[in-house]
């Protein structure tokens, strides 16, 4: 098989770490090689994280280079505005719907861009969720991440059966239940 | 069949530590090396510690390789310059039970205050570099290190990057090999390093590494790939798979050792292809050393010394094909910042508010330095905010520091930065030394250190008392104070500066990332008290922003109730309360 390539990218501490752990624990059970690049250490402190993930019949390369991404999973609208090069041309974007200032917006030396979503809906296919409202309505804000990806699985091709188990194999115990349902609302 | 993991490039080379047989493990953390530890610590074969720094944990794992079992040390690439001094001459004494470094350089800067390449500093202290491209190899190279470690009597560097350490990859589970502890006897030709000895281990050592670059040309790990031999690439570690992406049909000399260098095997390869490059990250290592033999390569003529490379890179320089479609878009930078409720916050917003200059050391508080705190002044390496500080007074004198202050955390404090503070009171220094402890070393994800009371192994052990420690060296005025008090801190820090006598202010508060802290509180703007000053805003808090009409707004799941933006607000228009 080609070579499948996703990139999961956030704000540090969006989770995106979790999320990537997902995806590689799904890759390798259901067979494939794979490999996956993340960001650990400072950027982790609020900065901007992307993480690769890349699986195929042989994976050399960790990372996913410009232009050659299938899907870009973006926690946070100016993320995926930022990553959105990296897109193949007919790669699709996932979003959560979700605005997070940097510090540079915050301070005044530069302006949040408005409409990004409908600006890159113009160019590329994106599915977009406010997946802190769903997950609030879930009463667990922290499960919006697992939504997303709920969202993204519907453009991989791993049976909703193996993503459930691998959720709970890879999610702390006590969320096991939360994270699952949290899946399927993006998923479903 | 051998069960397959996912595993983490530090976790693949702790378990190839760990099936090799290591007995004891020492570090100090530091991105992109410290998860080697934290896997480590996962095996109860395995002594494994944190130590105050990287020179005290090379100088543990050398004890342990003399007394006769395999001993790892782990750290990133500028640790290696504080432990260089005992891997100079241990590199002429060798080892008794294997001794391994691995040590994590960081191109690209993801998390460092430099690029440096380890592999200068191997080559300066004669110590072979093997260097892995993926998880897979992490463990099996590991393994080998400890093999040619024994074998030719020498310590062996392992060389990771940032992204081969922070990657993951399939490995396959092998079981722990036991080896035998090698038997000590006092050798004092070997192990005492005295001019001397030294003399006639230096003639071993060299001996040694042409021995290596011998044998190199037969070691499975340096691998000629023959395909197209129109184009050839030398290359190692992780650039090998940006290679394999770029130009699948190239012919590849894959160097596993990248010191001492094979020169038989790069010499044949040389004469089959047409045209070579050598496709390294950082410094022309390679390239300097096969170019110094009179073959004829493409180097850094190509390719940058700076950051980290990709297919991409490779592609545009070689084949002249871009795969990117699009530019990026010019979009806010988005830098990393401090956490919402950090205690550093409120101590620079201190510094800020007296336009206080800060000598700065490393850690989550050298963002100190950014906007909006904009305190920190000089960023070196670990310790060097207090003896900076002093060499500032010694040069202009004691009247250009009262509106400085060194500052540091209490990991690097215990790290070098003790050493500097008793520098400041031998040699008759005033300066005031903040040290911000918050009971962990926070920047790399929450390492205990001799100040917390926990060792890496957990156990439960008698914290060293920072305040006893600065007493101890007979210093006056040692001060503890609540780091988000705005108005002690303020009242301690007017007062310290302005005497003429070396001080320590010790801020504490834990880091609000730790586990166990519960977070009772959170502010909530009370809008129609809102003056719209913009004081409140003025820390940089990122839960905070401004609402369209300019009174503030506070995302409450981010809040994590400290309370530095109520106090800050003269009119009550932030409350602080139970959640
Ligand atoms: C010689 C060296 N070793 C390790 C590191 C990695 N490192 C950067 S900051 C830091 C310690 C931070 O802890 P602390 O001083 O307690 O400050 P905090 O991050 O908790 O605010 C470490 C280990 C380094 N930069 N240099």
């Amino acid at each position: 098989m080609e070579t499948k390539n996703i990139m999961i990218v956030g704000v540090g501490g969006q989770g995106t770490l979790l999320t990537s752990r997902i995806l590689g624990g799904i890759t390798v059970r259901a067979g494939y090689d794979v490999k996956l690049s993340e960001v650990h250490g400072m950027a982790q402190r609020g900065g901007s994280v992307v993480t690769f993930v890349r699986y195929g019949s042989e994976v050399a390369e960790p990372i996913v280079e410009e232009g050659c991404a299938d899907v870009l999973i973006a926690f946070e609208k100016l993320e995926a505005l930022r990553y959105a090069h990296f897109l193949k041309k007919d790669g699709v974007i996932v979003v959560n719907d979700w605005r997070i200032d940097p510090i540079t917006v915050v301070t005044g030396a530069a302006v949040y861009p408005e409409n990004i979503i409908e600006g890159l809906s113009k160019t590329h296919k994106v599915y977009a969720i406010n997946a802190m409202q769903e997950a609030e309505k879930l009463g667990n804000v922290k499960a919006f991440n697992v939504i997303v990806l709920g969202l993204a699985a519907r453009h991989m091709d791993f049976d909703k059966e193996l993503w459930l188990d691998v959720i709970a194999e890879t999610v702390p115990p006590k969320t096991v239940e939360i994270n699952q349902k949290a899946f399927l609302i993006g998923y479903e | 069949m051998a069960e397959k993991k996912i595993m983490l490039g530090n976790e693949a080379i702790a378990r190839g530590a760990y099936e090799a047989g290591v007995k004891v493990s020492a570090a100090y953390p530091g991105t992109p090396s410290t998860e080697i530890s934290e896997n480590i610590v996962k095996y109860p074969e395995i002594y494994a510690e944190w130590s105050p720094n990287e020179k005290v944990a090379m100088e543990v794992a050398i004890g342990a390789s003399i007394s006769g079992v395999r001993a790892l040390v782990s750290m990133k690439h500028v640790g290696v310059n504080v432990a260089s001094d005992p891997l100079y001459t241990i590199s002429y004494a060798g080892v008794n039970g294997g001794l391994v470094l691995v040590a994590a350089d960081d191109p690209g800067l993801y998390s460092s205050q430099n690029e440096q390449d380890t592999r200068c500093v191997a080559r300066a202290a004669l110590v072979p570099v093997i260097e892995p491209s993926d998880s897979a190899e992490a463990k099996e190279f590991t393994k080998l290190a400890f093999e040619i470690s024994e074998k030719y009597d020498t310590p062996v560097i392992v060389r990771t990057t940032t992204r081969l350490s922070h990657s993951q990859g399939v490995v396959e589970l092998c079981d722990r090999a036991e080896p035998a502890d090698k038997p000590y006897e006092r050798n004092p030709a070997k192990y005492v390093m005295m001019p001397g000895n030294a003399k006639g281990r230096h003639v071993y050592v060299e001996q040694r590494m042409k021995k290596l670059s011998e044998d190199g040309a037969d070691f499975a790990i340096n691998r000629a790939e023959y395909r197209d031999t129109s184009i050839g690439f030398i290359t190692s570690g992780i650039p090998y798979q940006y290679v394999r992406e770029a130009c699948p049909d190239a012919s590849v000399l894959k160097l596993g050792m990248v010191y001492p260098l094979p020169k038989k095997l790069i010499e044949e390869f040389a004469s089959k292809v047409e045209k070579l490059y050598i496709f390294e990250e950082l410094e022309p290592v390679i390239e300097e050393q096969v170019r110094a033999w009179g073959i004829d390569v493409i180097g850094k003529e190509a390719f940058t010394v700076q950051g980290e490379y990709s297919a991409n890179l490779l592609r545009r320089a070689v084949t002249g094909e871009d795969m990117c479609l699009t530019q990026a878009e010019k979009v806010p930078a988005r830098p990393p910042i401090l956490c919402p409720g950090c205690p550093h916050r409120s101590v620079f917003s201190v510094l800020n508010k007296l336009k206080i200059h800060a000598a700065g050391d490393i850690g989550c508080y050298t963002l100190g330095a950014v906007a909006p705190l904009n305190v920190i002044d000089t960023t070196v390496c670990m310790g060097a905010s207090i003896s900076t500080l002093h060499g500032m007074e010694k040069a202009k004198g004691k009247d250009y520091i009262k509106n400085w202050v060194a500052v540091i955390g209490d990991s690097t404090f215990m790290h070098t930065g003790v050493n500097s503070l008793m520098n400041m009171v031998y040699n008759q220094g005033t300066g005031t030394v903040l040290i911000l402890d918050n009971s962990t070393t926070g920047m790399t994800g929450h390492q205990d250190h001799a100040a917390t009371g926990k060792t890496l192994m957990g156990e439960v052990v008698p914290a060293i008392n920072i305040y006893h420690l600065c007493k101890a060296m007979g210093i006056e005025h040692v001060q503890e104070i609540d780091a988000v008090d705005l108005k002690e801190l303020e009242r301690a820090i007017k007062e310290e500066t302005k005497r003429d006598a070396v001080s320590v202010i010790i801020t504490k508060s834990p880091c609000v990332l730790l586990k166990g802290n519960v977070f009772p509180n959170v502010c909530r703007p009370v809008p129609e008290k809102c003056k719209k000053c913009g004081a409140c805003l003025r820390p940089g808090c990122p839960a905070l922003t401004k609402n369209a009409d300019g009174t503030i707004a506070i995302d409450e799941t981010m809040c994590n109730g400290c309370g530095l933006c109520q106090k800050l607000c003269a009119f009550d228009a932030i409350a602080c309360e139970k959640r």
